[in-house]
């Protein structure tokens, strides 16, 4: 049987910079993680990311995956947060 | 599919308005660790709490990880601890050894509470209850996060003023016990009618007879995020106001169910509940009295707070009944002082006093807590509050509570540190005229009339 898909939600929020999509999806083209959707927004100058991604094939622990991104996030001094999608599905959805 | 507002939304909650789980608390049946040997019950007991809750910390962390929600307490109830010992205690001092069995096995864990150093009396006292009992202050010396409860009475049954009396006297022997950590026990110690069995918030949990081996209950918390949905919502009228607070309360406990869910699942121990309680920490921006202060108060205690109150406990339960099929606990809104900077401000500047707050103990969750009192009121009149807070709770079929603090020492006017989520106090005036004669009076209050449904 097939494992149903791991979903996460992938967060940048800082200063708008060259390269913050390049950065994170070459990353996650190397953990194996598959990009499902991807949307932008600006807030009171402040520009956020969001992403969708698939972690069913991520070759590393969701703790290191969310470690090395926020390592990524803090060199160009941005805030990269991944959490399980199951947290804003739960919230927002019956 | 989910989309960027409502991550942000999400995300703005936790990180802004400290949206948190408040604990993940393990409840843990002691019933098969009871022996004739104290030795043997201890090792007993230890032996379980370090098999079954192992991984309860790490566990907790991990889910707040993965799911980008702090999980701020592990914690772990268990039965209560007169049951347990009541065939190889024989002095207060014997159950003093298993206050110290729980606080080595609370350490080796890393949970940073146990609760459940306590005794149902809401009728009568076994002899075990009555030396469990007068071992709390001992035990509230000498341990550091064993957490002691007693239940006086129920709508069932009455109330015991035999224990209303002496808990009066161990509130005075704990404060004195620890009157060099300004009387700290007794922020460790609860006295409370109708308390729940399933209860996962200190000091007042415990694992009670009626729950199975071992259960998940998970406690949320989120009065910032309350605060603020209700800052873009001044002047609106009572129905609006009422709607967004459940919309709140909902989204907040489906959080729990899920961090439940998944702790129960990784850790193979059945869930129990969802406790959707508004709990003030001294952080700022995390405070019921700003809720309050919102709805349209100056400071809680100004006439309107009991309404205030009723409207937002309420509409608390229905938002969160609505989004897990067993909520329990206390699910409500808590109204501690020492804890909540909103609460202290209003001590402060003469809005709020202990009568007040035992009016709004009518329409909240829970009871007078954390309030710190001169440390030279006397047993009786301790007692005395401790019998109207259980006819509150009595009559109106709601848990009640105190956890009040003579801070030995100390008078009105000052201010008492306690650390941590703690927090500090200022020392509150407690009336002056004596309930001696009452108190001294033997027996128990009997159940109200609305009691008898059979």
């Amino acid at each position: 049987m097939r494992a149903a898909m791991k979903k996460a939600i992938i967060t940048v929020v800082g200063k708008d910079t060259v390269g913050i999509i390049a950065r994170t999806s070459a990353y996650l083209a190397k953990a194996n993680i598959n990009i499902l959707d991807i949307s932008q927004t600006v807030v009171q100058d402040y520009f956020n990311m969001m992403m969708i991604v698939d972690v069913t094939g991520c070759r590393r622990s969701f703790e290191k995956l969310s470690a090395d991104l926020a390592e990524i996030g803090f060199g160009m001094g941005l805030e990269i947060r991944c959490q399980r999608s199951d947290i804003f599905e739960r919230m927002h959805r019956v | 599919m989910i989309n960027i507002s409502e991550v942000l939304e999400t995300n703005r909650m936790i990180l802004k308005e400290n949206l948190d789980v408040r604990t993940i608390t393990m409840g843990v049946s002691l019933l098969d660790c009871a022996d004739s040997s104290l030795r043997k019950t201890c090792s007993n007991i230890r032996a379980k709490l370090m098999r079954l809750a192992k991984d309860l910390v790490k566990t907790g962390d991990d889910i707040g990880r993965e799911f980008g929600v702090p999980v701020v307490n592990k914690r772990i109830s268990v039965t209560p601890a007169a049951i347990v010992g009541s065939s190889c205690c024989r002095r207060p001092d014997d159950f003093a050894a298993i206050a110290r069995t729980l606080d080595g096995a609370a350490k080796s864990l890393g949970v940073n509470f146990i609760g459940g150093y306590s005794a149902v009396v809401s009728k009568g006292m076994t002899p075990a209850d009555e030396m469990l009992i007068r071992s709390i202050p001992e035990a509230m010396a000498e341990t550091e996060r064993v957490c002691s409860s007693v239940n006086v009475g129920s709508t069932k049954t009455g109330i015991d003023m035999d224990a209303v009396r002496l808990m009066g006297e161990i509130v005075r022997e704990t404060a004195q016990l620890t009157r060099k950590r300004d009387s700290i026990g007794c922020a460790k110690l609860v006295v409370l009618c109708n308390a729940p069995d399933d209860n996962p918030f200190m000091a007042g949990a415990f694992h009670g007879v009626s729950e199975g081996d071992a259960v998940i209950n998970v406690g949320v918390s989120g009065p910032g995020v309350v605060h603020h949905v209700l800052k873009s919502m001044r002047g609106a009228d009572f129905g609006t106001l009422c709607e967004a607070i459940k919309r709140t309360a909902f989204k907040i406990t489906r959080v729990g169910q899920l961090v439940a869910q998944e702790a129960s699942r990784r850790l193979g121990v059945p869930f129990g509940i969802i406790d959707l309680s508004l709990a003030p920490t001294p952080a700022v921006g995390d405070s019921v009295a700003d809720i309050l202060k919102e709805i349209g108060l100056e400071h809680p205690g100004a006439p309107g707070t009991t309404a205030a109150l009723a409207l937002l406990n309420d509409q608390v339960k229905k938002g969160g009944v609505m989004a897990s099929s067993y909520v329990g606990g206390l699910s409500g809104a808590f109204i501690p002082v020492s804890e909540d900077q909103g609460m202290i401000d209003a001590v402060n500047a003469g809005a709020l006093t202990i009568e007040k707050l035992e009016a709004m103990t009518c329409v909240c969750s829970v009871g007078l807590d954390m309030i710190a009192i001169p440390g030279s009121t006397s047993a009786s009149t301790i007692s005395g509050i401790i019998a109207d807070e259980a006819a509150i709770g009595m009559v109106n079929q709601k848990t009640t509570a105190v956890r009040i603090i003579p801070v030995i020492g100390k008078r009105v006017g000052q201010c008492v540190e306690f650390g941590g989520l703690l927090g500090h106090a200022p020392i509150m005036p407690v009336s002056k005229f004596s309930c001696r004669r009452m108190i001294e009076r033997r027996g128990r209050i009997p159940a109200p009339i609305h009691s008898f449904k059979n």
